[in-house]
């Protein structure tokens, strides 16, 4: 009998729920195991000794790390259904291009606003509106980035929509009123289980964010 | 109807270098256009909006951004000669977990050994070394990082090679002496056709280092 594909994940990671968002994409069952950064597993430490970073994959007992790279495997691994990727290689380059602009781009920015004060945060809040910006032109009129169907760029964008909350509170801003087609996305996909079963509630981000800032600023 | 690819780059970027040597792993025609990364031109302002950046690869008037991402859809529309990329979803993900931490990790520390001074460069000498021994301990005793045919995670190393001179002369220390398996490695793949064409010569990037300080307004 096979054993189930573990997920080593840290709740509130926005990285290690696009790995959440994959997996029930594909409808594949899987074994979620919470991990303590201040006491990491033996199973993190020997399956990504090189970054001893959450979301770990382990499937067949061989690990897949990064969560990107977690993703795209997830969708190779199990290719039957729900692709993430269109099937032309110029449409594929372009979902990685955007992906890889949320990793570059979106994710230090937003870290900013929730992580850091002053100058810093400003800058942050300036670089993340940019950034939205830039993914709502990109979105265009579309459902979703992949078009009619929910796809790579989505899942790696849509899991920061459970830390929108948080930003507004600690950047003191709305992103809906910067970008309300983004806000008018992320609902949608929000519509799917395998988003919505896999994103905590914003309130309980805001809180651990709070927590964070208490501790750190 | 013929395929028309041009490849919008600038010669000393080791980036720019993988799909130099992607498209002549699949002996793809090219039209290479030097860019001038101080004065940037129209069409690469338009082809890369977002990063306004080196290597652009433009096929059919379409362009393709960031240098690993082209690699791998050089390798998906010229499918018929050697795959850079294994087939097997496992195998894919771990060379796309080394192209990664290549991209992450090599180009910054190594820039501290050029680009800058005293405890920083040191830092950065320190670190460069520890990222190459990573590296070197992945390889082991395969030929290349793929296995036995030259790949994705090859190509994404290897240009950083060209500039391995100039900084064991910036950082004054050998990179032999440090990783000799890494140094055999970058022996062996320059061998290949594609990357000898595709790597500009350790003098020219030597000689280039001290120009692009002046340019960067780094003393």
């Amino acid at each position: 009998m096979a054993n189930l594909p573990i997920l080593l994940d840290y709740w509130p990671s926005m990285f290690g729920m696009r790995a959440r968002v994959a997996l029930r994409e594909k409808g594949v069952e899987f074994e979620y195991r919470e991990e303590d950064f201040s006491n990491k597993s033996a199973l993190l430490l020997q399956s990504n000794p090189i970054h001893k970073k959450i979301p770990v994959l382990i499937h067949n007992g061989k690990p897949v790390c990064e969560s990107l790279n977690v993703v795209q495997y997830v969708d190779e691994a199990w290719p039957e259904k729900n692709p993430f990727f269109p099937s032309d290689p110029y449409g594929r380059a372009q979902a990685r291009f955007w992906a890889d602009f949320v990793d570059k781009k979106f994710a230090d920015a937003q870290f900013k606003i929730w992580g850091k004060k002053g100058e810093e945060q400003e800058a942050g809040k300036k670089e993340f509106i940019e950034a939205v910006k830039i993914l709502e032109a990109e979105l265009g009129d579309k459902p979703y980035f992949g078009g009619d169907s929910f796809g790579y760029v989505d899942i790696s964008l849509i899991t920061f929509s459970s830390w929108f909350q948080a930003y507004e509170k600690f950047g003191n801003f709305s992103i809906e009123s910067e970008s309300p087609k983004l806000i008018a996305w992320a609902k949608r996909c929000m519509e799917k289980e395998s988003v919505s079963k896999s994103l905590p509630d914003s309130e309980k981000i805001v809180a651990y964010a709070a927590e964070y800032r208490k501790n750190n600023l | 109807m013929a395929d028309e690819v041009l490849l919008l780059d600038f010669w000393p970027s080791m980036f720019g270098m993988r799909t130099r040597i992607a498209l002549e792993e699949k002996n793809v025609k090219f039209d290479y256009r030097e860019q001038d990364l101080w004065n940037k031109s129209p069409i690469l302002l338009e082809m890369n909006p977002v990063h306004k950046k080196i290597p652009v690869l433009i096929h059919n008037g379409k362009p393709v951004c960031e240098s690993l991402i082209q690699v791998e859809y050089i390798d998906e529309v010229w499918p018929s000669k050697t795959p850079l990329l294994p087939s097997d979803p496992y195998q894919r993900a771990h060379a796309k977990f080394w192209g990664d931490f290549i991209d992450k990790k090599v180009y910054a520390s190594a820039r501290l050994i050029w680009g800058a001074k005293g405890e920083e460069q040191e830092a950065g000498k320190k670190e460069f070394i520890e990222i190459l021994k990573t590296l070197e301990s992945e390889l082991g005793d395969k030929t290349y990082f793929g296995g036995e045919t030259f790949g994705y995670v090859d190509i994404a190393l290897i240009g950083f090679s060209s500039w391995f001179k100039a900084y064991e002369k910036f950082g004054d220390f050998s990179i032999e002496v440090e990783c000799p398996k890494l140094i055999a490695w970058a022996k062996r793949c320059v061998k290949r056709e594609s990357v000898a064409k595709s790597l500009p010569g350790s003098e020219k990037i030597t000689k280039f280092v001290p120009e692009l300080k002046k340019k960067l307004g780094i003393e």
